[in-house]
This record gives structure tokens, sequence and C-alpha cells, in this order.
């Protein structure tokens, strides 16, 4: 009696074959893993900007974030410039909707001045990096189908491996493949394809650290296949639920960040 | 001397800041415009020739934030007073309020290179003679208090001693003149102070502003001390209210932004006074969007409507060039990021219908490393004599900006 009672309670903690996931179904909780852990985030970003040739080029900002809802919801990305000297101060403020286009505000120091620009172009590399702004603050789950093509391990770890495809001609990729950890849902590896089904970019997940109970992707590196060019990106000082207050993301703080923020 | 002076007080003052978190950082840079037309009026053939070195001073303590920037520079063209202190504040933040205190730079509106709301002052002769875009503008002493109470933001601007605008340099540039043989000329400055008011909110998911402006024109206006046989000319910077509203917000694809001021010419309501401005309604719509990946495109339209048109025309007196009631100009600009966002194109072009005035910027500017940047580009002008550009069209330029950034 008591071994059959074993049996079961071992059963329901298992996966059900039955109850497996959908591929969209993994790429929501990726997305919610990925870039929606916490309330809020912050962390100081280094990018490293690394040409075929060895050339290396170092981008270091502060970047913030706030929730407004449930994982796939609205947010809010505040981010101050640290280097290159002459992008010094620039701050960026970007809330992101789903299924609509950001609103985006750059200040710009050496005018002081708040301009509200255009962001549909969500494909567009951030600061030069081989970073998209969607590799950066997330992609919609709806843009793309999702399938599971298969399930394997990478570096020891169980994953799904999903394949999105955009259901719409505008990405400048044809579909790409998602290695998705299956215990806690880290985006591991992306391999994206142009729409030749040549190899485009791909995307490593090369440190992951587990920060306030959130596993945490703090170093990863995108690489452009085609071009040999990539970008290499170090979170340091990653934390969460920090009490970001609804209030940082204005114009007011915009032309001020609070210190306390961006140290 | 003064950048100098201010060098010293942030030296002495660093032990004081010894507590307070303390950045320095600063540039070293060359920038020389040459003329591709013609010579200056005074011969030369530089509109800008110099060397120049920027020390910026941060320091923070708690609520407090001191920002002192000044500028060495070396001029070859017989200037020796380029040195100056750039911004020179002290800022208090509190919870829903903070204040500035000092010299500060203030841009207000949303015009790319058009002015309807930005009251401020700016520096023309930089624009024209190839110098680094933070150089359009010009500091102001003033005190600047912000609230931000739950219904709308408040920007009160409260300066003591108006500054006004620089215009280009008559020795550089062939600037259009009236009444080019009286030599005897002086300026006379405004002695009082100047203020302005902007509020600023989200409606809708429009960022809305409205503006209020008391003070002068910043440009001077020239007045003869006589009609018939004019010895002296007096330059002075007419009264004017400004009250404006702005608002920008996603359309489409891009970015539309919308400004409307009306400029009361307060010392000549009437506009019978010829050396006075009109007053005006000035109204601006742009539109920016990014038409492919790493392009950025903008467009502008630009209307100056005059309120008291007939007495103006029957005040002015003959010869003089003669303005058009409405005035319409568009403008474009281009900006395209190669070689992950190192190398920089970007085309600026303004044309005007009335007088045929119009202005093409082109700059190429490429980092060669994380701290060294450098840029070429030119300033060509056309259109009629009298024209704001067109005036000008004798000083087309070459330029090379190229800094080191520390």
């Amino acid at each position: 009696m008591k071994s059959r009672f074993g049996c079961l309670l071992l059963a329901a903690c298992l996966p059900l074959p039955a109850m497996a996931l959908t591929g969209e179904e993994v790429m929501k909780q990726s997305q919610a893993a990925f870039l929606y852990p916490g309330k809020d985030f912050k962390a100081r970003v280094t990018m490293k900007l690394i040409g075929k040739d060895g050339g290396e080029r170092v981008r270091e900002l502060v970047m913030l974030r706030k929730n407004f809802g449930a994982p796939g919801g609205e947010q809010k990305y505040f981010m101050v410039f640290f280097k290159p000297a002459d992008v010094k101060d620039m701050s960026f403020m970007t809330n992101k909707y789903p299924a609509k286009d950001d609103d985006r505000w750059m200040f710009i120091p050496a005018v002081n001045m708040v301009k509200r620009i255009a962001a549909q172009d969500k494909r567009s590399s951030f600061v030069g990096s081989d970073f998209t702004y969607e590799d950066v603050s997330g992609r919609d789950i709806d843009d793309d189908t999702h399938v599971i093509e298969r399930e394997e391990k990478l570096g020891g770890r169980d994953c799904y491996v999903v394949k999105s495809t955009p259901k719409t001609a505008d990405a400048d990729f044809g579909h790409k493949l998602t290695w998705v950890d299956k215990a806690n849902f880290l985006p591991l590896k992306e391999d994206q394809f142009d729409r030749k089904n040549a190899a485009y970019k791909a995307f490593s997940a090369d440190e992951v650290n587990t920060i306030k109970g959130h596993p945490t992707i703090i170093r990863r590196t995108m690489k452009n296949q085609q071009t040999g060019h990539r970008t290499e990106a170090a979170y340091a000082n990653t934390d969460y639920d920090l009490g970001i207050e609804d209030s940082l993301f204005s114009e007011r703080f915009l032309r001020q960040p609070p210190r306390k923020w961006i140290e | 001397m003064l950048a100098r002076l201010v060098f010293a007080a942030a030296l002495l003052s660093a032990p004081m800041l010894a507590r307070a978190e303390v950045t320095f950082s600063g540039f070293l840079q060359q920038n020389t415009a040459f003329n591709s037309r013609e010579a200056n009026p005074d011969g030369r053939h530089h509109k800008w020739l110099e060397e120049r070195a920027q020390l910026k001073l941060d320091a923070s303590d708690g609520a407090w934030h001191l920002l002192a920037k000044g500028d060495l520079a070396w001029d070859h063209l017989g200037r020796q007073d380029q040195s100056e202190l750039r911004e020179l504040y002290v800022d208090y933040t509190a919870s829903h309020w903070d204040a500035r205190l000092g010299r500060q730079v203030i841009t207000w509106g949303l015009g790319d290179l058009v002015f309807v709301n930005d009251v401020w002052a700016k520096d023309h002769e930089a624009l024209f003679s190839g110098r680094p875009m933070e150089y359009l503008k010009r500091g102001v002493d003033a005190l600047k208090l912000a609230a931000y109470p739950e219904f709308a933001n408040f920007e009160l601007v409260v300066s003591p001693h108006f500054r006004e605008s620089r215009i280009p340099d008559a020795r550089r540039f062939h600037l259009y003149d009236p009444m080019p043989t009286v030599t005897t000329r002086g300026t006379v400055k405004p002695g009082q102070g100047d203020l302005g008011l902007r509020v600023y909110r989200d409606i809708g998911g429009w960022d809305a502003a409205l503006y209020l402006y008391r003070g002068f024109q910043r440009t001077p206006s020239m007045r003869p001390d006589s009609m018939t046989a004019p010895t002296r000319i007096t330059y002075f910077h007419p009264q004017l209210s400004v009250y404006g509203a702005s608002a920008s917000g996603r359309v489409g694809e891009g970015v539309l932004s919308l400004e409307a001021a009306r400029y009361d010419s307060r010392q000549d309501r009437s506009g019978n006074d010829f050396a006075v401005p009109n007053s005006q309604t000035r109204l601006l719509a742009g539109y920016q969007f990014q038409p492919i990946e790493d392009v950025s495109l903008g467009f502008q339209y630009y209307v100056e409507h005059m309120h008291q048109y007939d007495a103006y025309r029957a005040a002015l007196p003959a010869g003089f060039p003669v303005d058009r009631r409405w005035s319409h100009t568009v403008t474009a600009r281009w900006t395209q990021f190669f070689q992950h966002q190192t190398l920089r194109l970007s085309v600026y072009a303004s044309y005007n219908d009335g007088n045929g005035d119009g202005f093409v910027t082109p700059e190429l500017r490429y980092s060669f490393t994380d701290k060294i940047w450098g840029a070429v580009g030119a300033n060509l002008y056309s259109g009629k004599p009298s024209g704001q550009f067109g005036q000008l069209k004798r000083d087309d330029n070459l330029y090379l900006q190229m800094r080191y950034e520390f």
C-alpha cells in the first residue's frame, strides 16, 4: 500500500508525456524566464564589439527594466551610457508593448534635449552591436510560429529545440532554432538562418548564474556567421526586485538619471 | 580668463568635494573650416581654425550635483576671446521638485535646426562654420526650478541677465547689410533678464507641452540714427513674448512632431516700426521614421506668418528687401549608420520657397577608436542676397573636426 502511494506521488511530479508543451508554450516560458523575471531588474552591461580582424570596441551602459504586467506584457526599459566617450551620459527610454510598436525616447546631453524617436525597426542593431533591439528586450511570441523540432542535450542540459518562423517577411531572418533549457527555460543557444537558409547569426549563453532565485544569463555572445563580427555582452551587478519607482521612466530622470540606479 | 578661473575654482574646491563622487573628463579638438568659394570679408580663407581643450568636472553628493565645463581655445584667426565657461551649475534634487542654478544649456521644442519654441540662446555662427553640434547652443545664466506634481511637470526658468544668441561675425561672413557705408555701430543689451515657463505631460500617449516666454529677441535688430543721413547704427534686442505649444507622438511607422507659437513683438505690436520684427505665428510639422535598418529620415514643414503685414509694408524704407506675409520652409534630414554605427552619414537640407533660401550640410563622421572621432562636412548656401542663407552664398565652406575624448 505504502509503495503504491509513493509511486503515485512520483508520477505526479514527473512531466507527463500527454501534457507535453507546444513550441509556443516553450517559447512563452522561455520569454518569461529570460526577459521577465522579477518585478524589476538592473545590470551594468559591457558589450565588446569584435571584428573579424580582432579589433574591439566597447559599449558600456546601465540597463534598468520594470515589468508592468504578466510575462509577455508591457515593460519599460531605461538605459544610461558610459562608453564610448562620445555617447557618455546619453540615455534611452523604451516603453515596450506586446503586439504594438514601442515608444522610444533619447536624451542628447550635447544640446540638453529629450527627443522621441521612431522605433518600428526592432530588428535594427542595438548600439552597433550584433544584438538587435529585440535580442535585448524580446520579440513578440506572436510574430513567429513555433514548433518543437526535437529534444536533445546541450552541454549536459536537456533542451527543447524550437524552430521559430516569422509569420511575415519583415524580419531579417528566415527562421531560427532555439535550444531552451528544460529545467529553467533559458535560451542556451540560438541559430538564426537567413531566408536562403544559410547560417546567419548565432547566440550562445556563455554563463548562467542564479540571482535572487532567478537563473540569469550573465555572459552571452551573438556572432554574425556571415561577416565574422561578434558581440560579447557581460551583465555585471545584476539584481532583481530593487523597487524601481514608476516615476523613473520619465523625461525628468532621462535628463538626470538618479545616481542610486546607475551606479 | 573666465575658464581659467573656473578651473582654478574647481581645483581649489577639490578637497571640499572629497566626500563627493567626482569625475573628470574632457577632450582635445581640432576644428578647421575653409572657404570653398570666396575669401572672408577680412581676406582670410578660413571660417574657423582652432585647437580647443575642454575639461568637465562632475561631482555628486546625495541630492547635490555640480557640473563645470570649460573650454580653452587657441584661435588662429585673430580672436583671443574664445576660451569660455560653457556650463557651471549646481543641482539640488528633492523627491517632487528640483533646482538648477548657474550657467546651463536649455533647449525647448521639437525642431531640427528650426526653432519655434526654443527661445534660448544659440550660436548661429557655430552652425555656419562647421563646429560640432553642441556649440549650436549657448548656456544661459539662470535659475531653473522644476516641480513634478501628479497632473503635470513644470519648469520655470528665471534669468537675471539676458544672454543673446551669437550671430555670424561680419569679418568672416558676407552678411547682408542695407547700410554698408555706416561704420559706426554699437550694441545695446537689455538691462533686464528674461523668464520662461514650460508645462509638459503625457496626453494619451502624446508628449504635450506648453511654453511661455517673456524676454527679448535673441538676435539683434538694427536701428540707424537717421533714415536720410545715417551716421550710426545701434543693435538692440526688441522685447518679445512667446506663447507656444508642442506635441509629439507615434503616427504610422514614425514620430510626428507638431509645434506652434505666437511671437508677440511687445515693442511694436502695431508693426509700424520697421526696425522691430513683426509679431508672428510660427508653425512646424515634422515626421521622422526609419525606412531601412540604420537609416533615419526626417522631414519638416515650417511656416512663419507676419501679423501686421500691411503696417510692415507701409513702414519699410525704400530699398529694403521685402519679406513675405507667409513664409514656407521645408527641410529633410537623412542619417545613415555604417560599420556597426562607427561611420555616420548625415545630410540636412532646407529650402524656403519665398526667397529661394537654401542650406545643405552633408557630414561624414567616423569613430577611429572609442576615443577618437573625426568628421568632414560642408555648409552650402543659396538664395537671394537678403535671405538668411542666401546672404551667405559666398561663404560656402568645408570643415573638419577631430576630437580625442578622455
